[in-house]
This record gives C-alpha cells, structure tokens and sequence, in this order.
C-alpha cells in the first residue's frame, strides 16, 4: 500500500515539480524558437509515458501485492499486445524524430545571406574576428601565432587587411541578421555556448567548425565554454552583445582602427609585395 | 511451434567422479588467494569493485561539498575538483559497474545458472581478476604520484588531456591513467573470454539458449559485445600514450598552447572521440543489459510470474547489443564532426528506444496480475523501473539530434545518464546483493536495515538527480567547478545545489548502514536454507548452500523446464525448479502465442 | 569507422546464423519433459580451446580494425604523405608464409601421428616467425636511417605502431608455440598435443591474414578495391 502510494506520489510530484519550479530556460534570443518547440513536444510525449508507466505499475504493487490465497496468473507472452506496445512506441519515436531531423536540417544550412565571423577559442578566453567593410574574413593558420598576431591571420591574404580583431573582448552582432560563425581553436576543446541562443558547437584546434544563428533580441548574452578545457574551463567567459543595426555600425566604425592590419605594421609590408 | 532439436546447444556429459575430485582445494592460498573457483574469484571481484565504488562515493561528495557550498572548502581547488570528477567517472564506469557486473554477478551467476561446475578456463579467469586488481593498483596508485591524478574528465578528450593545462596532463596522472586502462582490458578479455564460453560449451544437459534465466542472457551478450568494444578503447589509450610519451601526432594538431607552440602536426581529436565512444556507447549497455537480466529474474521470482514475454526479451537483448555499436557519435552532436552524420545517427538512437521500451513493457506486465512479494530485492527492482524509464525518456531528449544541442554538455547530461545509468544499474546491483546473499553466504541480510537503506538510497538518489535536470535546461554547463556569478543564474538555483549536496550526504552515508549489513549478517543473520525465494532457477538448487568448489557435487543437474515455471496451474507448488522432472502442466494457459 | 563496421557486420552475420540454430525463435515454456529427448543426442563436438582462440581471434580482429579504421580516417585529411615501404617486407611476408605453411604440416603430421615430420615442422615454423620478426626489426632500422622516424608524421605513427602490434600478437603466439614444441618432445602424441598444434596453425593463419592486409593497405591496393566496389555500387 505504502509502496504503490509512494509511486503514485512520485510520477504526480515529478509532473508538478516540472509545473511550478522555478528552474527553466532562459527567454530565447535566437532564432532557434523550433529547437523550444521540439523540446516541449519531447516533454509532452516523454512525460506522458512516464506517468503513464508509474502509475500503471503503482495500480499493479497495489492490486496484486500478495495476499493468501492469491495465485499469479500464467500467461507465457501475449504476441498481439506486445506488437500493439511497439507499434505504439514506434509511433511515439517517429512523432518525436521527425520534427527533430527536421530542424536539424534547418540547423545545418546556414543562409546565403549570413556574414562570416570567427569565433576563436584559446585557454582560456575568446577572441572574435570580424570581416571588415569587405565582409570576407582572410584565411588563417594556427602555425602563424604569434605575440603580434594571436589569431595566426595569413598576413599574405589580402583580404586580412581590414578583419577587425577583439582579442579576449566582447561580441558585438547586429539584431535580426543571420550570422554564420567559423569556430576556431589554438590549443584545446572549446565549445561556444550562448544559453539564450541555444546553439552551441565545438571550436576542434585543427579544423574549423561552424555555427549559424539570427539574434532576435537586443541585450547582453553571457558566452559560456561548454567543453571541458582544463582548470581555466568555468572562468572561460565572454559577452555577446546584439544591438540594433545602426548602433552596431557605429562601433564598427569605432573599432576600424583596431582592424588587423592597423594592429601589425609588418602585416604592411607583408600585404604590399603581392599587390 | 517450432520443434527444436534440443541439445544440439551444446551440452556436456557429467564429469566422472574423479574429475570431482580435482575439485578440491589443497590449501588455503589456493583456496582463498589464487583461488581457481569462480564463486571465490566473483566475491574478490565483488569485495574489490566495492571498495573502489567507496572511493568513488567519497569522490563525489567532494565534489557535491564544491558545487553545494562554493569557495566553503579552500583544499577543493579547480585542480582537485577536476581530479575528483574525473576518477569519479572512470571508477564508475570501468572499475565499479563493469567489474561488478561481468567479473562479480557473472563470475557467479554464470556456471551455477548454467549448470556448470565452474568457468571453462579457471586458470584465466584467476588471472583475469589478478590483472583487474592490478589495474585498480595502478588507478589508485595515481592519486599519489606527482602532480596527482589526471583531471581531463572520464572521457579524456585529446589534446587537453595531454596538455599542461589539466592537472596531470603533462605529469604521471593521464599515463597511469591509461596504462590501467589496458590492463583492465587485458584482464577483462581474460575474463569475457571464460563468460561466453562457459555460455556457449559448459551449459547442463537440457538447458537449451531459450531455457536460460535472463540474467545470463544479459550478462552473456554484455560480455560480448565489450569483448568488442574494449579494443576501441585499448586502441585509443596507446595511441593516445604514444601521443604523450613519444611525441607521435596521432591526435595532437598543430597547437600553441599559452603562447608556445608545440612540436606537432596533423593530429586529429575527433579521431579520438570516435574511439572513445565507439567504447563509450556499447559500454553504457555493456552495464545495462546484465542489469536488464538481473532485474528480469528478480521481478518474475518476487511476483511469483514467469517473465513476460520471453522471447520477446531475448530478442530486444540481442537487438539492443546489436543495435548499440552503431550509435556512438550520437555523444558527438555537437563535436564538430560532419553534421550529416547527425541525420543517420539520430535515427539509429531512436529506433534503440523501441526494443528498450519492449523491455520495459514486460516488465510491468510481468507483475500484472502477478502475486507480488514486497521483499527488498523486489523493491529495488521497482525502483530501478522507475529510475530507469526516466533517465531512459531524458535519453530521448539527448538523442534526438537538435533537443541534445541545448542540452549537450550540461547538467541535463550529467542528471540523464546518473540516473540511467549510475542510480538504475547500483540499484539492480543492491537487489542482487540482498538476493544472492543468502546463496553465499547461506544467511539472509537483515531485512529492516535493508529497507532503510532501499528508501533513503532510491528516494534520495531520485531526489538528487531529478532537479538537476532542470538546472541544465537553464543552461548551467557540467564541468564547472565554480558556476560563479551568471546573470541567467537566479539565487534558487544555487539553494538548489545546495539542497543536491545535503542529500547526496546522507544518500552516500546510508550505504555505511548496508555496508554494515554485509558483515554484521555473516554472522547473525537469519538462516536461509537452500531456496529462500523458492525460485526455480539452478543456482537455487545447489545440494549444499554455500555452494562448495565443483557446485553440484556428484551429480551435474539435468534440465527439464525453462527458468520461469512460477504459478504454473496444476503444479502443486508456485515454482518448478527447472531440473525437476514433470509433472507435465496442464495445457491452460499455455499462452496466446 | 567503415572497417570496424564490416568486421562487426561480419561477426554479426555469423551470431545470426548460430543463433537461428539454436531455437532462438522456439516457445521454451511448451517443450516440457523435453530432457528424456536430450539423452540420445551426441555431446557437442568442439573443444573449449577452440571456441575460445576464435572468440579471441574475434577481439584481435576488432582491435585492429578499429587500428584500420583510424588509419583510413586520418589518410583522408589533406596533408596526408605516405612513407615508401622497405623492400625487406617482401622477404618478411615470405618469411610469415612459409611459417604458416610450416604449421599447417605440423598440423597434418600431428594428425597422421608422425613425430618426426612434426617436431621438424614446428622448428621450421618457430624459425621463421623468429625470421619474419627480426625481418620487421631490419624495416624498422632502415626507415629510421632515412629519416622516417616514429613521429616525423601521422604515416610514419601509424606505420610503426601497426606494425608494432603485429609483431606483439606474433611473440605471444610464438611463446604458445613454443609450449607446444616442447610438448611434442616430452608427450608421445595425445589429443593436447593436436590440439595445442590446431590452435597454433589457426592463429598463425590469422595473423598471416592480418598481415597480407596490413601490407594491401600500405601499397594502396586496399584502397583501389574499395574504389573499385564504390564503381561498381553506383
């Protein structure tokens, strides 16, 4: 009796403690809203059986707990209600993974119309590149780091000339336009993670990684490591912040200065020979 | 019906007398020592894997003390901390749930379930356990060693586990790390070797595949498939030390590190990953499926019901070992790897939820309109029902290919697989315990101090890991030692941690209450008689409890009946041992099929 | 990962196999009494060894195929430069072929109990695995001599490494048959002296296999008949 109540007690606690605590996700500042969605479907169906299936075993501990004179019932296998079970957590598998393959999809095409930025990790601080006027970013190399050049920019590509670097700085992105991010890494695992965007994705030391999201929201988004990077990982720690288009020309324009090509005077004469 | 030649299984003849004899111990090393009998060599893997779980345990309230009050305790450092987690997970996964199950329960279970006198090589399987205490040895043996144990989390992803950035990285912590590892791969290779072939050649006369307990099911195909799977790792571990002590590039690409650069080139850390989770996946079923068995016996012995559907548990066994190698990149969403390959492997790990569900289906069917005896290894069995359908739901989430990109790498994770696969599998391995116990050691635990210790443990450990989903789901990341100040992180949260930390304290303190049951019951604990549960499997039918080196003394038993005769109408009992002869059962009842 | 897939397709076509012989899908709850039945029908044939050495042979071939798996994964990346093989390895393979061959005699020499032939045939069959060894030791000094040292790039790591591997299984087969050459002078002939020789000649084919493999895939025939398959596929 004990038993079955305590059962009971925990399928109904569990369904409200997920109703009324006060633990959620952050309000969404991407455009990501489809990957909420899949999530709540995934809730429905995953909570439905859950209570489902604790209640119906609390209801069997009470009904056929032992008592004198009872005897179990024999029954070997039942085919037809085992293939209905299937059937039916087929049904309930399917209902879930074809809206997640579906934005998944969504998540893996990135619009023609993104702008490229970078996104470098090291131990234990980001970095962020920006393409400049020419809205390209130049190619680069993690063998040619160096003090005066920390993200190893191919001094050699033309288009490095007015990348805008912030080294261990803040992200500014325009509201409202898709951005596709080219995740790097000099040393170790990172993983770029901006809770209220939801994406997030490895930066792999030796390839290049991408990412793409649209922010819907102004504001300031906290940038979390989400890989395990050694024992700098928690303070790993950046700022994003999307604002409004003309006041994120308005520091772009600020930091023109600071492009790469500003930042190392030898990257002149390196860039004036192929010219 | 299909008819079915038995024996063609494979079935040995009973040895000759003298062949008994050989079953004498001569002395008492060994006897007890270097002890060639697989009951003694299953409670020395038993006793051993225990002891490194305490240690695991103590682990994790380090850990807990950390995350619950931050900054409180000033010798937890980010060093230790991450020593902490680390060996925490690695001595769980492999050293505890692994060894307990396949080199304890199966070391045990197999012969006496199957009818042997022992395993087919008992030499081996004396070296398989030597070589695994080596291994714990040389496990321990790091957090002694300079600059102490590796802090590069239990997956060891290159190239931060090899790099001065982790603590043991570049001292003797990730190569003692790894150089245990491949010996426990070599002693369990040992010893998964003497599991399958005892299944596959010692089995009684009688006792076809179909007619086996389900815990041998599960054990025998777990063993199997880490047979196959533990290469992966073994390849990984010495590519990865050739990385570190010999300087190859095997994963390790170009890379500065704190402004130097390294002297390496090429090297690839996904390569790694897929290794490792090529292990990585087959492991976490490596330790469920002898869990599902166990579980499977222990419901249809205590609701007095033969299991429900049979066959269909045999199947979805097989099909979910099969299924589980093809699923491993589902941990590398978001990797970095080919997203495409998200597409292929979403869908495998979804379809590896329809035969787990089966599972689950027939067990609750199983004590549907059964007799249910609520003893403590049942109550167990219940609470690992519960524990395991939900850390298996949470699966779902983190399976299906874009729901795991939030989710990934958060305290979502660390809640989903803690409870489907650390609080559900330690669950099943108490109910075993307060099962079996009176087989070795001829004396039942004490069932009040069992109980305490079933509430505490279930309702705590459901306590601890249920919230902290919730917290990843606010996107509070795993691996951090300190979450310090985020601006999405309201107060509650860290009451919360706190709250996760009291009652991992009293949780991990109660298994002293079981500990102590152990011993305290070896002396004063009820007598058990042969057949306590009165089930019908024939370790339960030993002539002598404890059962002596050779099992069955002169006479190997001959099996008549499959292992879930419970209730049978007619029969003049609930239970027929499955080497008792007749009486044939009336045909009622015989089912749908 | 396609070779450790293929292994394990393999491996699990076999288990089906074996498992639809053995009443997999049968009703065990309706074949009562069935044990009266069971007393007419012979014991299984098979010695344990042998089930245990393939079972083995099973999780040797995985752990190399998972090597191989890793090898070809890593080919693919752009700055892959294979190394050129010394041409001692020909005179190895011969070297490990005639091995084989030799146990294969001894097997046969064992089975028609003549103790001459087979004490021969086992010597032959140390010597030149004891030859194919050294052999590989000779490629390992000339690569290092031409500047191909273990760490100078991911070909030469996996080079080194595979080879490396081989080599190990070859000396823990060479101790088990070194056991077995013993015996075949101290014992006139019993069943564990076949046996010890059946199971020395299956993991000496083996790793023959093994090896004419590993060697396929360094000269890029393997990876022309995969091409070749794909061609054929599409």
């Amino acid at each position: 009796m004990a038993v079955a109540l305590i059962l009971v007690l925990i399928a109904v606690g569990s369904v409200v403690f997920h109703l009324v605590s006060p633990w959620w996700w952050t309000p969404i500042a991407s455009n990501w809203r489809y990957i909420d969605n899949t999530i709540i479907i995934t809730f429905w169906i995953t909570g439905a059986v859950f209570v489902a299936v604790i209640l119906f075993m609390a209801y069997c501990v009470y009904r056929f707990r032992h008592q004198a004179g009872r005897q179990a019932h024999y029954e070997p296998e039942n085919k037809r209600l085992e293939w209905w079970l299937t059937i039916v957590t087929g049904v309930g598998v399917a209902a879930m993974l074809a809206p997640g393959l579906f934005v998944w999809q969504q998540f893996i095409t990135v619009p023609d119309d993104a702008t490229d930025i970078e996104i470098f990790g090291q131990q234990w601080q980001w970095s962020f590149r920006l393409p400049g006027p020419d809205g390209q970013l130049a190619t680069s190399d993690t063998r040619l780091i160096s003090p005066d050049n920390p993200l190893g920019i191919n001094r050699d590509d033309p288009k490095s000339q007015d990348d805008v670097v912030i080294e261990g700085g803040e992200l500014h992105l325009p509201v409202n336009r898709p951005v596709k991010a080219l995740l790097r890494s000099a040393d170790v695992l990172h993983d770029f993670y901006v809770p209220e965007f939801r994406a997030k994705m490895d930066l792999v030391p030796g390839q290049v990684s991408f990412i793409w999201f649209t922010p819907t929201r102004t504001g300031t988004f906290e940038i979390l490591c989400a890989e395990l990077c050694g024992v700098g990982h928690p303070q790993m720690r950046g700022k994003v912040i999307v604002q409004e288009e003309s006041d994120y020309q308005a520091w772009l324009q600020d930091k023109a200065p600071t492009s790469f090509a500003r930042l190392t005077p030898d990257a002149m004469s390196g860039t004036a020979v192929p010219d | 019906m299909v008819d079915v030649p038995l024996g063609s299984a494979g079935v040995v003849t009973a040895p000759d007398v003298e062949d008994v004899e050989l079953y004498h111990p001569h002395s008492w090393v060994t006897k007890y020592v270097f002890s060639q009998d697989a009951k003694v060599i299953a409670i020395q893997y038993a006793f051993v894997a225990l002891s490194v779980g305490l240690i695991a345990l103590v682990l994790s309230w380090l850990m807990r003390l950390q995350l619950g009050f931050p900054g409180v305790f000033s010798f937890i450092d980010a060093n230790a901390y991450y020593q902490f987690v680390t060996m925490h997970g690695m001595m769980m996964v492999v050293y505890v749930l692994t060894a307990l199950f396949l080199g304890g329960f199966g070391n045990y279970l197999i012969p006496l379930m199957v009818g042997a006198r022992d395993m087919v090589f008992p030499y081996v399987n004396m070296l398989s356990f030597w070589i695994y205490f080596l291994a714990v040895f040389i496990l321990v043996a790091s957090f002694f060693a300079p600059g102490g144990p590796t802090g590069a989390g239990w997956t060891l992803y290159p190239p931060q586990a090899i790099t001065s950035g982790t603590p043991g990285g570049q001292e003797w912590g990730i190569i003692l790390m790894l150089v245990s590892l491949m010996v426990f791969i070599i002693g369990f290779t040992m010893g998964g070797l003497n599991y399958v072939v005892t299944v596959l050649q010692a089995r009684a006369r009688g006792m076809t595949l179909m007619r086996m307990p389900l815990t041998v099911w599960g054990i025998f195909t777990a063993s199997f498939m880490a047979l196959l799977a533990f290469p992966a790792l073994f390849v990984g571990a010495v590519m990865m030390l050739f990385d570190r002590m010999l300087g190859t590039s095997f994963f390790m690409p170009a890379m500065v590190e704190m402004g130097q650069p390294l002297d390496r080139n090429g090297g690839s850390p996904l390569l790694f990953q897929h290794l490792f989770w090529f292990f990585g996946h087959p492991e976490v079923y490596i330790v469920a499926l002898p869990a599902f068995g166990i579980v499977s016996d222990l419901i249809s012995t205590h609701a007095r019901r033969n299991i429900f559907g049979y066959r269909m548990m045999v199947w979805a066994l097989l099909a979910i070992g099969a299924l589980s190698f093809v699923v491993w990149a589902h941990h590398m969403y978001v990797s970095g790897m080919n997203p495409y390959f998200g597409f292929f492997f979403a869908t495998t790990t979804l379809i590896i939820a329809i035969p787990t569900a089966i599972k689950v289906y027939n067990w609750i069917l199983t004590l549907w309109r059964g007799d249910i005896h609520l003893t403590v290894p049942m109550l167990f069995a219940l609470a690992f029902i519960v524990t395991f359908v939900n850390g298996g739901l949470t699966g779902l989430f983190l399976g299906n290919v874009v729901v795991d990109v939030p989710l990934s790498d958060t305290m979502f994770v660390v809640a989903h697989f803690h409870m489907v696969m650390g609080v559900a599998p330690i669950l099943v391995i108490f109910g075993a315990i307060y099962h079996w116990y009176p087989k070795v050691t001829g004396r039942m635990l004490n069932d009040g101090l069992g109980k305490l210790h079933f509430w505490v443990t279930f309702l705590g450990a459901y306590a601890i890991f249920f919230p902290m989903h919730y917290l990843g789901l606010m996107g509070i990341p795993r691996r951090y030692h300190d979450i310090g100040d985020m601006a999405f992180v309201p107060p509650s949260a860290h009451t919360l941690n706190a709250f996760i930390t009291i009652v991992a304290l009293i949780v991990g303190a109660t298994q002293l209450a079981f500990v102590f049951n152990l011993f305290w019951s070896l002396r004063h604990g009820r007598e058990a008689g042969g057949n306590p549960w009165r089930a019908t499997t024939l370790e339960w039918q030993t002539p002598e409890t404890p059962p002596p080196h050779g099992n069955w003394g002169r006479d190997v038993p001959v099996v008549y009946r499959w292992a879930y005769d419970y209730s049978v109408p007619g029969a003049d009992q609930d239970f027929l041992p499955q080497n008792q002869p007749g009486p044939t059962r009336a045909t009622t009842g015989a089912g749908h099929g | 990962m396609g070779s450790i897939l293929l292994f394990l397709s393999i491996l699990a076509i076999i288990a089906t196999l074996w498992l639809s012989r053995q009443g997999i899908a049968s009703k065990p709850w309706l074949e009562q009494e069935a044990a009266v039945v069971l007393s007419d029908l012979p014991v299984q044939p098979a010695d344990p060894t042998t089930i245990g050495l393939r079972i083995f042979l099973a999780v040797v071939g995985s752990f190399f195929a998972l090597f191989i798996s890793a090898y070809a994964m890593r080919m693919q990346l752009p700055d892959w430069r294979a190394l050129p093989l010394p041409p001692i390895l020909w005179l190895n393979t011969i070297m490990l072929v005639l091995s084989s061959i030799a146990l294969q005699g001894a097997k046969v020499a064992v089975g028609h109990g003549e103790r001459v032939e087979l004490k021969a045939s086992l010597i032959a069959a140390g010597i030149s695995a004891l030859a194919f060894l050294s052999g590989q030791l000779v490629a390992w000094q000339q690569l290092s001599d031409e500047g191909y040292r273990l760490a100078a790039s991911p070909a030469n790591d996996f080079f080194y490494v595979l080879t490396g591997a081989h080599g190990l299984h070859l000396l823990g087969g060479l101790v088990a048959l070194t056991r077995t050459t013993e015996m075949a002078w101290r014992v006139p002939v019993p069943e564990r002296l076949r046996l010890s020789v059946e199971l020395c000649a299956t993991y000496w084919h083996f790793l023959l296999l093994l090896w004419l493999l590993l060697l396929s895939i360094w000269l890029g025939w393997a990876g022309r008949f995969i091409d070749i398959c794909r061609q054929l596929l599409t």
